[in-house]
């Protein structure tokens, strides 16, 4: 049996939770935000193959910022979660909560139980299909989640962002108004600059799509022409 | 089936498998179909299902009717499916059986398409189905035989493309036009007469109907169209712009022409 040094508990969590952020912190930031026909969201992301933003299921969408590996294990999970429940109960009772719940379950026990805690954020959006509302989950590395109202930021400058959104959110914006907002919010910070379209990727869960799957990623053309707009 | 794509690298899993029936057997194996069962009572089966190539896609249609012994169990019966956005199954064959394996497959498209962030080749989804079907092959030897019609637009070749199967899995690419079910011998040589190269959308779309009609007078498990009780053949037309199931009044048009033409002159 090797031997472990005593931690005091507090320590160990401020020192796991420290790392995490330390983490978080170095990537780039998503936003999050409802407009009239669903929910954007939008990051700052050079790679146009390597997602932040992706499709779970029918209605609900995920988004992931920090260490790559690790938000993309749990989109993973997340869409086998998703895809299993639809099967054996029926596609309207996949549910965004039921997600945020068991996202929340696995990074509080790998936060507490394991060597490193993860270094991710993640986002899990929903609309619903005849109402006129959206949800947005943010679960963070410890396993805590909240409800979000409206737009949501995460990732490096999160509190700046969610600051400057918070000044300038309305609601009942359009696709154009939330996409050139959103990136004109993501270009206040760490330095003030203009984030060109190939530099974003953006997809939207749509209530209004004719198909069964709301989620669709946003062409650059159409970023740009929303960015010109 | 046994073929994981999850590889073991240095002890821990290497790649995601993106396969939904993987995944289900392993942590639901009671909510796939089994590999084997009880000796067949008689189940509804579905019937005669074709698909024909045109220019620039395909279109693949069935009759509505499933027959148990020589009951109708059911007049209505749905027997063509988008698979996804491109592609497009049609089954003949145990209905329980065909019902569960077209909502597999479906699924497993969607999840491949998730998880890898790719829609899979044309070649490939008719690969997976093979696979789907050769793991049927125990029920099939009971007499519980699914025997499906693949087709879709390949993306990457521009042009529609139609598979068929055996009830081993056996899967071989068809050029022109093809049938399978209990009146999939009257229909193809309906379509003999009627299909030829260059076919407009509207045109493949009549000949199917005649094809339908002409296996439902020669095979008494095929259902014609239904004129009094409105009940129409099902089609799913798969072109570059996607998978869509055939509005139902060009099917009534296609139909009404094919009917008219063989009113006797009065």
């Amino acid at each position: 049996m090797s031997f472990m040094p005593y931690v005091a508990p507090e320590q160990l969590m401020k020192d796991r939770s420290e790392y995490a952020h330390k983490g978080i912190a170095r990537g780039r930031s998503v936003i999050g935000l409802e407009y009239t026909d669903g929910l954007l969201f939008i990051a700052e992301n050079p790679s146009a193959t390597l997602h932040k933003i992706s499709e779970i299921y029918d209605q609900i969408a995920f988004a992931g910022v920090g260490k790559y590996s690790e938000f993309e294990e749990l989109r993973i999970a997340g869409i086998r979660l998703a895809d299993l429940r639809g099967y054996q109960y029926g596609r309207e009772d996949v549910k965004a909560r039921d997600l945020a719940n068991a996202y929340s379950q696995a990074l509080s026990t790998i936060f507490t139980q394991q060597m490193k805690p993860y270094e991710v954020e993640i986002l899990v959006g929903e609309v619903d299909g005849e109402v006129d509302g959206a949800g947005i989950y943010h679960v963070l590395f410890d396993g805590s989640v909240s409800d979000e109202q409206g737009f949501v930021a995460m990732g490096g400058h999160a509190e700046e962002l969610t600051d400057a959104l918070r000044d300038r959110y309305e609601r009942g914006w359009g696709l154009d108004t939330a996409v050139r907002t959103a990136v004109q919010v993501l270009g206040t910070t760490p330095e003030t600059r203009e984030i060109s379209a190939d530099q974003l990727e953006a997809a939207v869960v749509d209530r209004t799509r004719r198909q069964r799957r709301k989620f669709r990623r946003l062409q650059p053309a159409e970023v740009s022409a929303a960015l010109a707009g | 089936m046994t073929d994981r794509i999850e590889l073991p690298l240095a002890g821990t899993p290497f790649g995601a498998s993106p396969s939904f029936l993987d995944l289900v057997r392993r942590e639901h194996p009671d909510a796939v179909p089994p590999g084997g069962g009880d000796a067949p009572f008689a189940v509804p089966h579905g019937t005669t299902v074709l698909g024909l190539k045109f220019v620039g896609g395909i279109v693949m249609a069935g009759d509505r009717r499933a027959t148990a012994g020589n009951i109708i169990a059911d007049s209505k019966m749905r027997k063509v499916f988008a698979a996804d956005d491109y592609s497009a199954i049609a089954i003949a064959g145990a209905a329980g059986q065909a019902a569960d394996l077209v909502k597999l497959f479906q699924l497993e498209l969607e999840h491949y398409e998730k998880i890898t962030g790719d829609r899979l080749s044309l070649e490939g989804k008719a690969n997976r189905l093979a696979q789907m079907i050769r793991s049927n092959f125990p029920m099939a030897l009971q007499g519980l035989v699914v025997v499906p019609m693949f087709g879709g637009f390949d993306e990457r070749k521009n042009e529609g493309r139609i598979f068929y199967y055996d009830a081993t899995g056996g899967r071989w690419e068809e050029d022109d036009y093809q049938t399978t079910g209990s009146g999939g011998q009257p229909a193809k040589n309906s379509l003999k007469k009627r299909w030829r190269p260059g076919l407009t959308a509207d045109e493949a779309l009549r000949v199917a109907m005649e094809a339908l009609i002409d296996a439902a007078e020669d095979d008494a498990a095929t259902g014609g169209p239904d004129i009094a009780r409105k009940i129409w053949p099902i089609a799913v037309r798969v072109t570059a712009d996607g998978a869509a199931d055939v509005p139902e009044d060009e099917v009534i048009a296609a139909v009404d022409a094919v009917v008219r033409e063989r009113e006797s002159p009065s």
